[in-house]
C-alpha cells in the first residue's frame, strides 16, 4: 500500500532527535520503515539542537521532518524548529514526530503548526500514509503560489 | 534413565505426536518474543539440565543456576526498590520518603538527561530538560537536599548514573561524610556501565578509553574504601529495551562483564578483590519462560567465566547477583491498566529467575513520569508477589522443568555463539567502533516491528481488543521547576568560594592526566561545590569527548 506512485517524485524525510536524550529505536525503526517504504531518509543521529536539524532540513531540501522526543523536551523543542523554519522561508516543510508526548501537549504543538504526533503503538503504515498525503497537499499548494503557512491567521 | 522407562516415554511419545499431527493448530506465531522456535512438548528427551551437577546443582554453590544463595527467598525476600526521581532534589526527597515509609527497602535515583550527560541544570543546551525524565541533581549542594533526613548508614542507594558516575558517587560520599558516616559503612549502587552506553542507551561523554579507565578507578576505589557498595551494575536493561533478543540481551551484557574484568585485572588488581563487587541489572520481558531462563543462564555462564577463565578462587566472586526491573518497551499507552497485568507477570518471571532486587514499572510510564498512585500500585504488586503466591517458599521451583532446563540450555549456547563472534571481531570496544551492536540490536527492534504491523504478535488494545482511548490522570512537571533550579546553581555559583573551586578542579585535571585514581580529586571537588558541568569540562579537556556514528 505505502509503496509511492511511479510517477512522482521521492519525498524527502529527515529523521532525527533533537536535545540530551539518546532513546534511538523509536527513530532508527521509523527511518527504517519509511525507506522500505520508498522515501528518501537523512538519518541526522541524536544530540541534534532546532538549529542543526534546521539547518540540515534546507541543505538536503527536505519536504519533511520527523522529530523523536523521550525527554519532555517537545515544548521546547518542537516550537523552535517551526520558528527557525518559518524564520527560513521553510514553513512549508512538514514538522512531525512522535515519542512520549502527552495528548494536551501534542494539541497544543498542533495548533502552532506542528504535524501530527505519533506515541507509542502507532503503525508504521499509517505514519507513511500521513507524511504522503501531507507533502502531497502541500505541493499542490505550493504549485497553486500559496504557502499554507499564509493562510494562517 | 533406565532403559525400561526410556522405552516407555519413547513409545507414549509416538503416540502423542500422532495425534497431535492429526489435530488442528490455532493460526498463530508460536516461537518467543525474541524469534526462538519451541517445541511444542518438552520431556526427559530434551535432556535439558544433564547432568545434574554441572548444570543445575544446588542453590549457594557453583554454577549457581538455582540462584545465587543458600536459602534464597526463604531467608530475606528480594530488595523491593522502585527507581524514581524528578523535579527538584526536594521534591524527589519527598517522594523517596512517601516510598520508605510505605515498606519500600532501598532507594534508587532517576536522574534527569542534563544530569545522566554531565551537565548542570544552568547549561543553556539543556533548556526543556531540567527535572523532566529525572531528578536535576548538579553539585553536592543538590544531593544534599535530595538525601535530607534519610541517614545513609542505614538504607542502600542504587544510582541510575553512567558518564559521570565516578562525580555523582563522590557527591554521595561527600554527603554521608557530613552525616559522620563512614565510607565503609555505605551500601548501595551506581551503574556505571558505560558500555552499554555505546551499545544502547546513548548516554556517553567521552571516548570509551578513557571512560574505561575511569570505571576501573571506581572499582580500585570501592575494593579499597567502600567493601558495601558495588561500584558498576552490568546492565542488560537498555541493551532489551533498545530492541535486543533476550539472548542478545544476555550474551552482549555478560560480554560487557567480561570486558570490566579483563580491564581491572589489567590494571594489576586481583579478580578476588573486585570480582565481588560486580552486580547486574536484567530487564525481565513477557516471555515468562525465556525470560526465568534467562536469569538462570546468565548465573551459570558468569559462574563457569570466573572460575576457569580469570581463576576466580572465592565463591563470593563466581556468585551473579542481580537487579530487575520489568519491560518498559512492553507497556502501552493504550488501555493503560492492562499494564498492572504485564507488569505483575513480568514481576513473577524475575521472581521465579530469581533476582536480588527489582523495580516494578507503574502503568502510567508510556504516558509520563508516574503518579504517586500509579507508583504505589507497582510496589504492591511485588508485596503481593512475595507475601500472598507463596512462590518465595520455595528455591528454584521451576529447576527441572523439561522446558526450562532446556531453554536455560540453549540461551547458554546461544550466548557462547555471541561470545565468539565478539572475540572475533576483536572485543566489545572494537565491535562497538564497527557497529556491531547497535546493527544487531537495530535489525532486531526492526523484526519485531515488522510482526506488530502485519499482526503476526498480537499486543492486547494496541493491535487486538482495541478500543477507543480513555486515558488516565498523569503526573505534570511544571516549567517553574526548571527556573527554580537554574536559579539555584545560579546562587551557588556567587554563595561559593571561587578560589577554592579552580584549585580543585585543577587538581582533577592533574588526576585526570596522571594514572593516579580520580576518586580523590573528585570527592575534593565535590566539597568545593564544583558544578558536574565545570568537572566534566575539565575531564573532557584531558579526555575529548565522543560522538557517534548515526547507524540507521
Amino acid at each position: 500500500m505505502s509503496t509511492a506512485p511511479a510517477n512522482e517524485p521521492k519525498i524527502r524525510v529527515l529523521i532525527s532527535k533533537c536535545g540530551l536524550d539518546g532513546h534511538d529505536r523509536g527513530a532508527r525503526v521509523v527511518a527504517r520503515a519509511l525507506r522500505d517504504f520508498g522515501f528518501e531518509v537523512i538519518y541526522l543521529g541524536i544530540h541534534q539542537t532546532p538549529e542543526s536539524v534546521v539547518e540540515a532540513a534546507l541543505q538536503e531540501d527536505v519536504d519533511a521532518i520527523g522529530i523523536s522526543i523521550h525527554s519532555a523536551a517537545h515544548m521546547t523543542i518542537f516550537p523552535r524548529i517551526l520558528e527557525l523554519l518559518r524564520k527560513n522561508g521553510a514553513g512549508s516543510v512538514l514538522l512531525t514526530g512522535g515519542g512520549i508526548i502527552p495528548r494536551e501537549d501534542a494539541e497544543a504543538l498542533k495548533r502552532m503548526g506542528v504535524g501530527e504526533l505519533f506515541g507509542p503503538g502507532s503503525s508504521m503504515e499509517d505514519l507513511a500514509r500521513y507524511i504522503r498525503a501531507e507533502v502531497a497537499a502541500r505541493r499542490t499548494e505550493a504549485e497553486a503560489g500559496r504557502a499554507p503557512e499564509e493562510k494562517r491567521p | 534413565m533406565s532403559a525400561g522407562f526410556k522405552e516407555e516415554v519413547s513409545a507414549a511419545k509416538e503416540r502423542w505426536e500422532e495425534r497431535a499431527r492429526k489435530a488442528e493448530l490455532r493460526k498463530a506465531c508460536f516461537d518467543t518474543l525474541s524469534g526462538e522456535k519451541v517445541e511444542p512438548l518438552y520431556g526427559p528427551w530434551n535432556s535439558g539440565g544433564e547432568p545434574f551437577a554441572e548444570k543445575i546443582g544446588f542453590p549457594g554453590e557453583f554454577p549457581f543456576t538455582r540462584g545465587p544463595y543458600d536459602t534464597m527467598y526463604r531467608g530475606r525476600i528480594w530488595t523491593m526498590r522502585q527507581f524514581s526521581g524528578f523535579g527538584t532534589p526536594r521534591d524527589t526527597n519527598r517522594r523517596y520518603k512517601f516510598l520508605l515509609e510505605r515498606g519500600q527497602t532501598g532507594l534508587s535515583v532517576a536522574f534527569d538527561m542534563p544530569t545522566l550527560m554531565g551537565r548542570s541544570s544552568d547549561d543553556p543546551l539543556c533548556e526543556g530538560e531540567v527535572g523532566r525524565c529525572g531528578v536535576a541533581v548538579s553539585s553536592l549542594a543538590d544531593m544534599e537536599a535530595l538525601f535530607d533526613g534519610i541517614p545513609l548508614g542505614e538504607v542502600s542507594t542504587s544510582m541510575t548514573i553512567n558518564g559521570p558516575a565516578a562525580i555523582l558517587w563522590a557527591y554521595y560520599i561527600a554527603v554521608a561524610e557530613k552525616q559522620g558516616v563512614p565510607r565503609s559503612k555505605l551500601r548501595g549502587t551506581i551503574q556505571n556501565d558505560i558500555l552499554k552506553e555505546y551499545i544502547a542507551q546513548k548516554e556517553f561523554i567521552f571516548p570509551p578509553a578513557p571512560s574505561m579507565r575511569l570505571v576501573v578507578d571506581t572499582m580500585e576505589f570501592a575494593a579499597r574504601e567502600l567493601p558495601k557498595w558495588h561500584p558498576i551494575s552490568i546492565s542488560g536493561y537498555h541493551i532489551r529495551e533498545a530492541g535486543a533478543t533476550a539472548v542478545q540481551e544476555l550474551a552482549f551484557t555478560l560480554a560487557d562483564g567480561f570486558t570490566y574484568v579483563e580491564a581491572a585485572m589489567k590494571r594489576g588488581l586481583k579478580v578476588d578483590e573486585f570480582a565481588p563487587q560486580l552486580s547486574f541489572f536484567f530487564d525481565v520481558h513477557s516471555e515468562f519462560f525465556e525470560e526465568i531462563a534467562k536469569f538462570r543462564a546468565a548465573r551459570r555462564i558468569w559462574a563457569k567465566r570466573m572460575r576457569f577463565c580469570y581463576g576466580a578462587r572465592k565463591e563470593e566472586s563466581w556468585r551473579l547477583k542481580c537487579h530487575a526491573q520489568t519491560a518498559g518497551v512492553s507497556l502501552t499507552a493504550q488501555q493503560p491498566e492492562n499494564n498492572v497485568v504485564r507488569v505483575a507477570l513480568q514481576a513473577l518471571a524475575a521472581v521465579l529467575g530469581g533476582t536480588q532486587s527489582l523495580h516494578t514499572n507503574s502503568l502510567d510510564e508510556t504516558l509520563a513520569l508516574p503518579t504517586e498512585r500509579a507508583v504505589k500500585i507497582a510496589l504492591r504488586t511485588q508485596q503481593i508477589i512475595a507475601e500472598e503466591t507463596g512462590v518465595s517458599n520455595v528455591i528454584d521451583p521451576l529447576g527441572g522443568s523439561y522446558y526450562v532446563e532446556a531453554l536455560t540450555d540453549r540461551m547458554e549456547a546461544a550466548a557462547e555463539d555471541y561470545f565468539r563472534r565478539i572475540e572475533a571481531l576483536g572485543g566489545v570496544v572494537a565491535g562497538i567502533e564497527q557497529g556491531f551492536f547497535q546493527r544487531e540490536i537495530g535489525e532486531a527492534a526492526y523484526r519485531l516491528q515488522r510482526e506488530y504491523e502485519r499482526g503476526e504478535r498480537a499486543v492486547v488494545g494496541v493491535n487486538k481488543y482495541v478500543e477507543p482511548d480513555e486515558g488516565v490522570p498523569t503526573l505534570k512537571i511544571e516549567m517553574e521547576t526548571e527556573r527554580a533550579q537554574v536559579e539555584a546553581v545560579r546562587e551557588l555559583k556567587r554563595r561559593r568560594e571561587a578560589r577554592k573551586v579552580e584549585r580543585a578542579l585543577e587538581r582533577v585535571r592533574e588526576a585526570a592526566r596522571s594514572e593516579a585514581n580520580i576518586m580523590p580529586a573528585l570527592i575534593e571537588a565535590a566539597h568545593a561545590y564544583a558544578t558536574l558541568g565545570e568537572t566534566v569540562d575539565a575531564m573532557k579537556g584531558v579526555f575529548g569527548a565522543y560522538v557517534e556514528p548515526a547507524i540507521v
